[in-house]
């Protein structure tokens, strides 16, 4: 709302009259005031003393005042029937989307052709010379074994069609994302637009953003293709933007005094420059939209994503899992090759004539192909599968067996799921809820500001503000608890991990594929089996969020504890502080704005998960998402995603440490 | 520098296919998947809905078609009623079970008649609450609707907030339950799952330890064979209390009721969809017939492609009325 516009607090004391008198009361005001902290929260004070009284006095102190809200569902639930009536015949449709879905599907047709032609040889054969090409011949032999074991899983199929909506993803999201970026690179004022818009679309949950693509496109690829854009785009122009802002004014200045036009500059020196930001935006797109590419599966985008989800409705985790495995797979191999691409060095340096190597590339790709096709066999070979689900299967169940109840000493994870959803997140929720509806927006406003800027701290009341004002106050509220407490549990977790990982390389290099594998695994794959540890409700939803967060939280912090100075290490020990001392006076202190990056990821990537987490019982915003696709209900499905967008964006700017400290990332 | 070729080439794929399609209207009914007909052959989508029963009637359709009349076949899993949207926008060919969605019905069927009626399945479906065999054994007066706040207590969970929990499932199926507590006075809340998986999981893991549990279900069902349950009495379906519900689903006050089970076509597939769409209209079994396939599915974990192999090569006599 409007706290922060109050203004600024009278000072108690006016500076030149201090000296002659000293009011005990002043000096204390005076030096609270020499604090920053202490200067936000007294205005901050100041405004709610006004401001409080007036509104409780209106709507009194309770949940979100019923007189605050609009009702959507009206207006929505009519605009989704006039979608469906219209679909067919209206010309927007006919005109506009129809070529839109025409061409993606056109496109996502002819990759997929061209895969299906080169068949398990040829693509296999590509992929490993491509690597080998672009990141040298680890790579090549990784994504050779990568590939082949995808066909030995008996998922050639669905792997490729998940490869051509990706390719087709990924090439629209580098050039939406690229264009973006040289807008917002090379204009001051579309920066400025466009990066809160950007900020905003990398806080939501994926799952959010399904609704309204299928209620224009129905369910498909071309919706799974579009949901995929708008969500792997960002990076890409982020990256950009920063590539090309970030160009040394020197050269710039050289390339200008030669006379080179303003699109000279861009081709030649600016564009050049950036490469690495440029290939670290392809890098992330692409694991953006892989990750997206699952999600999308509930919309009907097929391939491996669709057997990941139709496996979880056997309750079948070993072929969900044996579906898993060729994306995590997929994800390593496009990982490492782009990333080594932006690592070389500029293009001319690694080859003389590099046109050479391409070309025996694709003459041996062509050999391959042919070598196939006279093997008679275009997709794998039947033959030639492990399949891994029973096995799978009985390990699971064995687990499950000896944990559920069995547990010596803390019963079992039943037990242990009784208690996390009675003793921490019942009187979490129950107390947010009974948080007086101002009182929560002056809580965020302090914690926002306080850890932030102004302008965070207002972006985070007015998004908690618009939760209220579309009625999803108290399902928003548990939402938070269940948050909250995951991300309690993961960064507890996460630094326990992280301080080990930071202080020996060796734990470090052990920890670094689980980290990988589980960062990359489709959320959905954990599902199940959490649901058979710890039963339907808010304790799975929980389990699955904190074992998805973990990872990104265990990376950023051990890398923020390793960059501290060894000076200032150093002297530590020489004064013969202990490694406890260490840690705590030198280390955490040192790595405080990476250790505020590992809470902000934990906090974004948490919420993505509890919000599939409706799926398997954890209810609140997530349930009714899932509700609104099941049931094509455009107005709970559509409202509940924008709540969590505010959820999303709130907990985003009250974590977001400075300005600057994502774009690095 | 391969990115930048490969990239380039998929966005010349893009334009390339922006332009030849960029005259003229394009609608998007006539947009099939772009994986259909890849290698040159024909191709019949089938949606899958998330409960096994469905995927065994989808297995078995998918064996025969593939094996006895030479299509491929493709499978995509949606909720029910994004299905009917797909389907009418022909982005799959046919629904092999449906449980009544009669507005949906209404709105495609009868008036944009985008979809044609596929004929009964031949399974009928029942929905109600139901408990397990044991505790109906131990305290049989459960198994009236009346005596259910008594065993409230006994029927708790974390997630029942100090009431009985009346466990359901997918938010995508037919439910009632949220009425039916509240006019019913029931000392119970409705807990959803989320999804038919974890609801399954969540039953399987009681059945274990013998507990007590009060959960939305239907028939058929394979997990019967498995946990035995016994259906608890609601106040008898009427006619009246339908209507009464139809106008406002939060006045339902009576129990849910037994209707055969419905397939539905494209109606540009029962036109064009030749031998297959033939086939998927003769496609009529019984629910022993389905149980046996979803088990073997679900409990046995065979893929659904061996399960249906085996089925058909067991009961040729079913399956080949439905060829001609």
């Amino acid at each position: 709302m409007t706290v922060h516009t109050a203004p600024p607090q009278m000072k108690t004391a006016p500076p030149g009259r201090d000296a002659t008198a000293p009011h005990p009361a002043a000096l204390f005001l005076r030096a609270l005031w020499a604090r920053p902290a202490a200067r936000k929260l007294l205005v901050l004070a100041a405004a709610a003393a006004v401001l409080v009284p007036v509104a409780a006095a209106a709507h009194g102190s309770g949940t979100w005042p019923s007189a605050l809200t609009v009702d959507l569902s009206k207006p929505l639930t009519g605009a989704s029937d006039w979608i469906i009536d219209n679909r067919d015949s209206h010309w927007a449709f006919l005109y506009f989307f129809g070529h839109i879905s025409g061409a993606i599907i056109a496109a996502v047709h002819a990759v997929y052709t061209v895969l299906l032609a080169l068949g398990w040889a040829g693509v296999t054969a590509a992929a490993a010379l491509i690597a080998w090409r672009v990141a040298g011949v680890r790579v090549a032999v990784t994504a050779t074994a990568s590939f082949a074991a995808c066909g030995l899983l008996g998922m050639w199929v669905p792997t490729m069609r998940t490869l051509a909506l990706m390719i087709v993803a990924v090439a629209v999201s580098v050039a939406v994302g690229a264009l973006l970026g040289l807008a917002a690179g090379l204009s001051d004022r579309t920066f400025r637009a466009l990066r809160p818009v950007l900020d905003t679309m990398q806080a939501l949950p994926a799952f959010a953003y399904l609704l309204p693509v299928v209620l224009v496109f129905g369910i498909g690829v071309a919706p799974a293709v579009l949901a995929t854009v708008v969500y792997a785009a960002p990076p890409m122009a982020r990256l950009t933007a920063l590539g090309l802002r970030s160009t040394d004014q020197g050269v710039l200045e050289a390339v200008e005094s030669l006379g080179a036009t303003g699109r000279q500059r861009l081709l030649t020196a600016r564009l050049p420059l950036a490469r690495r930001e440029l290939l670290l935006g392809v890098n992330q797109t692409i694991m953006m939209a892989l990750s997206m590419a699952v999600i999308a599966s509930v919309i009907g985008a097929d391939g491996l994503g669709d057997r990941v989800y139709q496996a979880l409705s056997t309750v079948d985790v070993g072929s969900a899992l044996a579906a898993g495995i060729p994306i995590v797979l997929l994800a390593i191999v496009l990982d490492r090759t782009t990333a080594a691409a932006g690592a070389s060095g500029p293009p001319s340096s690694s080859a003389r004539r590099p046109w050479v190597g391409w070309a025996l590339a694709a003459v041996v790709t062509a050999s391959f192909t042919l070598g196939g096709r006279m093997l008679g066999s275009q997709t794998w070979p039947d033959g030639w599968t492990v399949a891994i689900a029973a096995p799978v299967n009985t390990a699971k169940d064995w687990m499950v067996d000896h944990l559920y109840t069995g547990l010596p000493g803390i019963g079992g994870t039943a037990d242990l799921a009784a208690h996390y959803t009675g003793w921490i997140l019942d009187p979490l929720r129950d107390g947010l809820q009974a948080l007086p509806w101002w009182g929560a927006l002056l809580l965020v406003a302090a914690l926002a500001w306080l850890i932030g800027t102004w302008r965070t701290a207002l972006t985070a009341v007015l998004s908690l503000a618009a939760i209220g004002v579309l009625g999803r106050w108290e399902l928003s509220m548990d939402t938070l608890s269940q948050v909250l407490a995951a991300v309690a549990v993961t960064l507890v977790l996460g630094f326990t991990i992280a301080v080990p990982a930071a202080r020996s390389p060796r734990v470090e290099r052990l920890l670094r594929p689980v980290l990988d594998v589980f960062q990359t695994m489709p959320q959905f794959v954990y599902l199940i089996p959490v649901v058979a540890l710890f039963g339907i409700g808010r304790a799975p939803a929980a389990a699955a969020a904190v074992v998805y967060a973990l990872p990104a939280v265990v990376r950023i912090a051990s890398e923020g504890l390793r960059r501290v100075n060894p000076g200032a290490m150093e002297s530590a020990r020489s004064l013969g502080a202990t490694g406890g001392q260490q840690l705590r006076q030198v280390q955490f202190p040192l790595a405080r704005p990476q250790l505020l990056l590992a809470v902000n990821q934990a906090v974004v990537l948490v919420l993505s998960v509890v919000i599939i987490g409706g799926l398997v019982g954890g209810g609140a915003l997530g349930y009714e998402v899932v509700f609104g696709l099941a049931q094509g209900d455009l107005a709970t499905g559509l409202t509940a995603g924008v709540a969590i967008a505010c959820l999303g964006l709130m907990l985003d700017r009250v974590t977001q440490p400075t300005k600057g400290a994502r774009d690095g990332a | 520098m391969a990115r930048k070729t490969m990239v380039g080439a998929a966005a010349l794929c893009v334009l390339a296919a922006a332009t030849t399609t960029a005259c003229g209207a394009a609608d998007m009914t006539k947009q099939a998947s772009p994986y259909a007909a890849a290698a040159g052959t024909k191709t019949v989508t089938l949606s899958v809905q998330s409960w096994v029963g469905a995927r065994a009637n989808t297995a078995v359709a998918k064996y025969l078609l593939e094996h006895e009349l030479g299509y491929r076949v493709d499978t995509v899993q949606v909720d029910e009623v994004p299905a009917w949207d797909a389907l009418s926008q022909g982005r799959v060919d046919a629904i092999m079970e449906d449980w009544g969605h009669p507005e949906q019905e209404k709105r495609y069927v009868e008036d944009k008649k985008t979809i044609a009626p596929g004929g009964d399945l031949g399974v009928t479906g029942h929905i109600g609450w139901w408990v397990p065999k044991y505790f109906a054994d131990a305290h049989p007066d459960v198994l009236d609707w009346r005596n259910l706040n008594k065993y409230a207590s006994q029927l708790r969970s974390p997630e029942s907030g100090g009431k009985g929990q009346l466990l359901d499932g997918s938010p995508s199926y037919v439910t009632n339950d949220k009425a039916l507590v509240k006019n019913l006075g029931l000392d119970y809340k409705v807990v959803f799952a989320g999804s038919e998986a974890a609801q399954i999981t969540q039953i399987q893991q009681s059945a274990k330890d013998k507990k007590p549990f009060l959960t939305y279900w239907y028939e058929p069902q394979w997990l019967f064979n498995e946990v035995p349950m016994v259906e608890v009495k609601l106040p008898s379906y009427t006619q009246e209390c339908a209507d009464k519900g139809a106008a406002d689903p939060s006045t339902v006050n009576c129990a849910y009721p037994t209707s055969p089970l419905k397939k539905f076509l494209n109606a540009d597939f029962t036109r064009n969809g030749g031998k297959a769409a033939r086939f998927l209209k003769n496609f009529q079994w019984s629910k022993d017939d389905q149980n046996a396939v979803s088990q073997m599915i679900a409990e046995d974990k065979l893929s659904a492609d061996e399960a249906a192999k085996r089925w058909v090569e067991k009961n040729p006599d079913v399956w080949k009325k439905w060829l001609r």
